[in-house]
């Protein structure tokens, strides 16, 4: 074809770029639509932690002696704590597989802004584990007899500990997004530390029971602190006692979840591809 | 006439794989260009460094005026690109998914009208997980070009299309260059290169080896005829400059028709195998 005539060449009016904070809900909007369509995915993510508490929570029913105070009940705030570190799996599987099947190369292919992208994951991840802690809550509630803390103060702590554990872990599984080589592999790759990392740090075995040094090699990480916040909110000062330092450190737990969040910020900065490796 | 990309001694290697030897385009503005080639030749590796997704070794690129290694919101929104492969599909519908993209761009056009525009109209309540490949093919142009784009990148886009689909395509795109949108796109069939572009650039091994209007492509407009007939059962074949002489002169000698009388000239066909045939 060759006529040329008929065209006729409009240059765009300068127009205003979509706001970045607008775009990051919309794209929060569009991954949960997404998430939530995906339904063995869902079922998965929140039947799992669900299993583990009725399972846990079933076998181990005793009494911890001179707190008025059952094993179970331990279990819940744990599994709050895994609830909340959801977001190191999901988006460690989830950024692997958009790098790996184009995703991230279309969205860079268009004005969307990165900042956009990390915005709409995070606020998923936030209504993702926000709704497993509601369920595990729920269920610890009416199976266990776990007791809602009815002070504010144990509210707010549970606001801090929830805000920074979600957003530290959702940070340290952005970076570790690049670790594995495709899509497929992602969820092998990410799957075997936070099961580690769940055994170590008090979801499932206390603390107390394990060796020192595996304690302490939890302790550099968010799990360890997260579970200890929770327990602090849903045990309340008759569970202190049941801690290692007989404390629950809260100011701690506040000091290495904040570094989490700065840390595992510098991380993503420093090790975020964008585009998988057969890209060049 | 205005530029929408200038390109000067590109060039771009991978390990021992001189993917791009030293290129040099102009593409006009309002114009529809083809980068057509083997597999290999390197058209994604150049496109795609114009599109800002690779860089480059050396040289220099001038896309809507920026150097695409640099790219900003603005130019992005200026730019629609069509990928060669792309594997995301997710549990959303065509038409949720192509209004979300539209709220990336400051001057988006209209969702439904750019579903309609690439026959998917029927389809737009379906999950692009169901569609089949030439669909989901449609939804990429869709989101190529619902940004409004004054320049469109697209990287084989008929691949695997059946000729019906093609042929809709090919006047989807003629639509577009009608509206004075530029298009650049990569092909490895020649007939879509004739039937849709202005100007042809041939790539081989990373080098352009012919550009040119598609029907003076390597000459062929000036290339020698072939007058062939036969003459008492003998087959006789003349090239020459000068075809209607000769077959003029034929008339005469045969005082009417000539048996078995052709004229030809090198096919496109011929002349694009002659140009990528590597140097023996
Ligand atoms: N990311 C990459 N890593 C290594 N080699 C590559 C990469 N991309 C392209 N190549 C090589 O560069 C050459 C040109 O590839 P490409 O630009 O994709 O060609 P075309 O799009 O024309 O088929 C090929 O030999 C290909 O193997
Ligand atoms: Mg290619």
């Amino acid at each position: 074809m060759t006529q040329t005539t008929a065209r006729t060449s409009a240059p765009a009016p300068a127009a205003k770029q979509p706001s970045a904070i607008r775009l990051g809900l919309s794209r929060a909007a569009f991954e949960t639509k997404m998430f939530f369509r995906e339904k063995d995915a869902v079922i998965f993510t929140f039947a799992f932690p669900i299993v583990l508490l009725v399972i846990f929570g079933s076998i181990f029913a005793d009494d911890l002696e001179g707190t008025g105070l059952n094993v179970s009940q331990l279990y819940v705030a744990g599994l709050i704590g895994s609830a909340a570190m959801t977001g190191f799996q999901n988006l460690g599987i989830g950024i692997a597989v958009d790098r790996d099947d184009g995703t991230l190369k279309r969205l860079l292919g268009t004005p969307l802004p990165r900042t956009s992208y990390f915005i709409g994951k995070a606020l998923n991840t936030l209504v993702v584990s926000f709704f497993q802690v509601v369920i595990l809550l729920a269920i610890g509630v009416t199976l266990f007899g776990l007791k809602l803390p009815s002070e504010v103060s144990a509210w707010l702590t549970f606001v801090w500990v929830f805000v920074l554990g979600v957003i530290g872990s959702s940070l340290l599984g952005i970076a570790v997004s690049s670790l594995p080589r495709s899509g497929k592999s992602a969820s092998a790759v990410i799957a075997m530390p936070f099961v580690v990392l769940q055994f170590i740090s008090g979801v499932f075995i206390p603390v107390s029971q394990l060796p020192a040094w595996l304690a302490n090699i939890a302790s550099f990480f968010p799990l360890k602190w997260m579970c200890q916040g929770f327990r602090s909110v849903f045990l309340g000062d008759a569970g202190a006692t049941l801690e290692l330092t007989k404390s629950y450190e809260l100011d701690r737990v506040a000091l290495i979840l904040g570094a989490w969040v700065v840390g595992g910020l510098v991380l993503c900065l420093v090790t975020f591809r964008w585009k998988s490796r057969r890209d060049g | 006439m205005r530029t929408a990309v200038t390109v000067r001694g590109l060039t771009k290697r991978y390990g021992d794989v001189q993917a791009v030897g030293g290129i040099d385009l102009d593409i006009h503005a309002g114009e529809v260009f083809a980068i057509l080639g083997p597999n290999g030749a390197g058209k994604s590796t150049t496109v795609e460094i114009m599109e800002g997704y690779r860089t480059r070794d050396a040289g220099e690129v001038s896309v809507l005026g920026a150097d695409p290694g640099r790219p900003t919101r603005e130019w992005r929104s200026r730019i629609g690109v069509v990928l060669q492969t792309s594997n995301d599909v997710a549990e959303v519908t065509v038409r949720e998914t192509v209004r979300h993209f539209a709220g990336y761009y400051p001057n988006p056009k209209d969702p439904d009208e750019v579903i309609e525009q690439v026959g998917l109209s029927d389809k737009a309540g379906k999950r692009i997980r169901q569609l089949s490949g030439g669909q989901r093919r449609r939804v990429d142009v869709a989101l190529g070009m619902i940004g409004g784009p004054e320049l469109l990148f697209l990287d084989e886009p008929t691949t695997g299309f059946d000729p019906e689909a093609r042929r809709q395509f090919w006047d989807l795109i003629q639509g577009l260059a009608h509206q004075g949108t530029t298009i650049v796109l990569t092909t490895h069939y020649l007939d879509e290169a004739e039937a849709l572009a202005d100007r042809v650039a041939v790539v081989a091994g990373g080098l352009i080896v012919a550009e040119g209007e598609p029907k003076t492509l390597g000459g062929r407009a000036t290339a020698k005829a072939k007058v062939s007939w036969s003459d008492e059962g003998e087959h006789h074949t003349l090239e020459t400059d000068t075809p209607t002489r000769t077959v003029l002169e034929l008339t005469h000698r045969f005082d009417g028709e000539v048996p078995e009388l052709t004229v030809t000239r090198p096919s496109l066909e011929d002349v694009y195998l002659q140009l990528i045939e590597p140097p023996a």
